[in-house]
């Protein structure tokens, strides 16, 4: 049973005051509703994500109490991946024919911090300063650039095109470019990772209606096609957030699993995709992250950079709406924006950030704590 | 001013020469750091504690320069906040531990490292909290 998206739906991303999560939730709802030409009420059932709410659910009590199954999901920050990929398989067995996925957060700043024992870790790793998400991307992506000769301009030159593509899309969060130089010389927060190489934490929310492929003209002239939405975690060896140990032993990490899966199910291979998103917890990130989903091989990436290749007119389009970096991180809503994105990218209405010659294949990757990570590949 | 541990059975406590405490798979051999009741490999539950070796290489390491968020974080922050380095020591044991590192220079993949204990903070009670932490060995850089 093949699944199509019909209509997608965003409520913009930054800081937004006294609104509540949930409020935006239903705010890209309706949004996603108008645009696929449904009403709540044909909505069969509904997955929705978020970290901070704990029943992102109860947005129905601002679109109708219909009784449908709706669950609520999450999954680090691969949420929204999670609660794409649920959705998408919940019409492929068979039973529903339209649904809804839709993530929605609204964090403090500052980076996220919990009780290390509800990751199963000791308390001490919190006690002594080793439970932090950036200090784990500052590590993986220094050993990186000592194995494969990435230097930090490319860090720098990554992060600068998000933000110069976040310029560019009114619903970003931050749409000031900042220079290369800014960006090295802003303050070193875990080496070589300075502040405006990281996103944020923020708050926004995403939706997209998912049907029946065999139905999807009925409602729009353009489906978008959900080729693959995979889901995979960590496997012994590989190097993940929050690991108090490693052994010598190293697999791939859930990345690369589930961008592998995601292919083969899609019966494609990299090649064929013409615009992605790429999970940019910070710039470094989005350099591995090139790799591990099979776009260049380790090392590759210094040449791409330089070259412009993950420009909006490159060969390889990388966060054409400015990713993470530009647009910060509601946790379980942005896999949810980049599958926005994607679909206009696809749709040719992604305006001033439209990729040329008219993309067909689009590619999302998330990943997130404690080693998951969700990929989905959509086209034409 | 007396010395107590930051966290017990992670080293070894009192000792002239601490060992961190690890555990290892009767059943598979895998060794994880710190000791755990079951295995993580092949999910039995033959664990057994293991004192793990003194010195390593360094795997990956980066700094830590702006405090933790507090809570969990037990550390001074503030401007009482001293950043330090974090890093994993590959040890002969077969595991790559994760540690705090005593310096947030001259670090290098691949130079030989020794377990230290150094102070992390100071109790209610006034004793200086000492915690694990790896140092370049000998101030001169050894690389394999």
């Amino acid at each position: 049973m093949d699944v199509a998206i019909i209509g997608v739906g965003l409520h913009p991303f930054g800081r937004f005051g006294d609104r509540t999560g949930i409020d935006m939730g239903a705010m890209a709802i309706r949004s996603a509703l108008a645009n696929a030409g449904v009403a709540w009420r044909d909505i069969q059932f509904a997955f929705a994500g978020s970290y901070e709410i704990d029943n992102p659910d109860a947005v129905v009590a601002l679109l109708g109490l219909t009784g449908i199954p709706f669950t609520n999901v999450y999954n680090g920050c691969a949420t929204a991946a999670s609660v794409l990929a649920l959705a998408a398989d919940t019409i492929r067995l068979g039973e529903y024919d339209l649904g809804l996925a839709v993530g929605m957060d609204k964090h403090l700043p500052g980076a996220f911090s919990s009780d290390p024992r509800l990751y199963a870790c000791p308390s001490w790793y919190g006690e002594l300063g080793h439970f932090l998400t950036p200090k784990f991307f500052g590590m993986k992506i220094n050993k990186y650039m000592h194995d494969h000769g990435i230097s930090a301009k490319t860090l720098a030159r990554v992060a600068a095109k998000n933000y110069r593509n976040g310029a560019l899309n009114p619903n970003a969060f931050r749409r000031k470019p900042l220079s290369e130089e800014e960006i090295l010389g802003s303050r070193m927060l875990n080496h070589p990772l300075t502040q405006y190489m990281f996103c944020s934490p923020d708050e926004g929310a995403a939706a997209a209606v998912l049907c029946r492929a065999d139905r999807a003209l009925r409602y729009t002239d353009k489906p978008i096609y959900l080729r693959a939405s995979v889901v995979r975690t960590r496997r012994l060896g590989a190097f993940e957030v929050h690991s108090p140990w490693l052994p010598i032993e190293e697999t791939a990490g859930p990345t690369v699993d589930a961008s592998r899966a995601a292919f083969e199910k899609a019966g494609i291979g990299p090649e064929d995709v013409d615009v992605i998103q790429l999970q940019d917890t910070d710039a470094g990130a989005e350099v591995i992250h090139l790799a591990e989903n099979g776009f260049c091989r380790d090392g590759d990436q210094e040449a791409l950079v330089a070259g412009g290749a993950l420009e909006i007119g490159g060969r390889l389009p990388v966060n054409t709406d400015g990713g993470l970096i530009a647009n910060g991180e509601p946790i379980g809503a942005s896999g949810l924006r980049q599958i926005h994105e994607v679909v206009l990218q696809l749709r040719g209405h992604a305006g001033d950030r439209q990729v040329p010659g008219e993309p067909k294949v689009g590619y999302t990757q998330l990943y997130g704590a404690p080693g998951v990570a969700g990929v989905s590949i959509l086209s034409v | 001013m007396a010395r107590v541990p930051a966290a017990e059975g992670v080293f070894t406590w009192p000792s002239d020469e601490p060992r961190l405490i690890g555990s290892q798979c009767g059943a598979c051999g895998i060794v994880t750091f710190p000791s755990q009741g079951s295995c993580p490999r092949c999910a039995a539950t033959e664990m057994a504690e293991r004192l793990l070796a003194r010195r390593g290489r360094l795997w990956a390491w980066t700094t830590q320069e702006f405090p933790p968020p507090s809570p969990p974080y037990g550390g001074p922050t503030g401007a009482a906040f001293v950043p330090y380095g974090v890093g994993y020591v590959e040890l002969a044991d077969g595991v790559r531990v994760e540690a705090r590192l005593t310096e947030t220079e001259g670090l290098e993949n691949g130079i030989e490292m020794e377990l230290v204990l150094v102070p992390f903070r100071t109790d209610a009670d006034g004793n200086e909290v000492v915690t694990f932490a790896f140092r370049p060995v000998g101030g001169e850089r050894s690389r394999a």
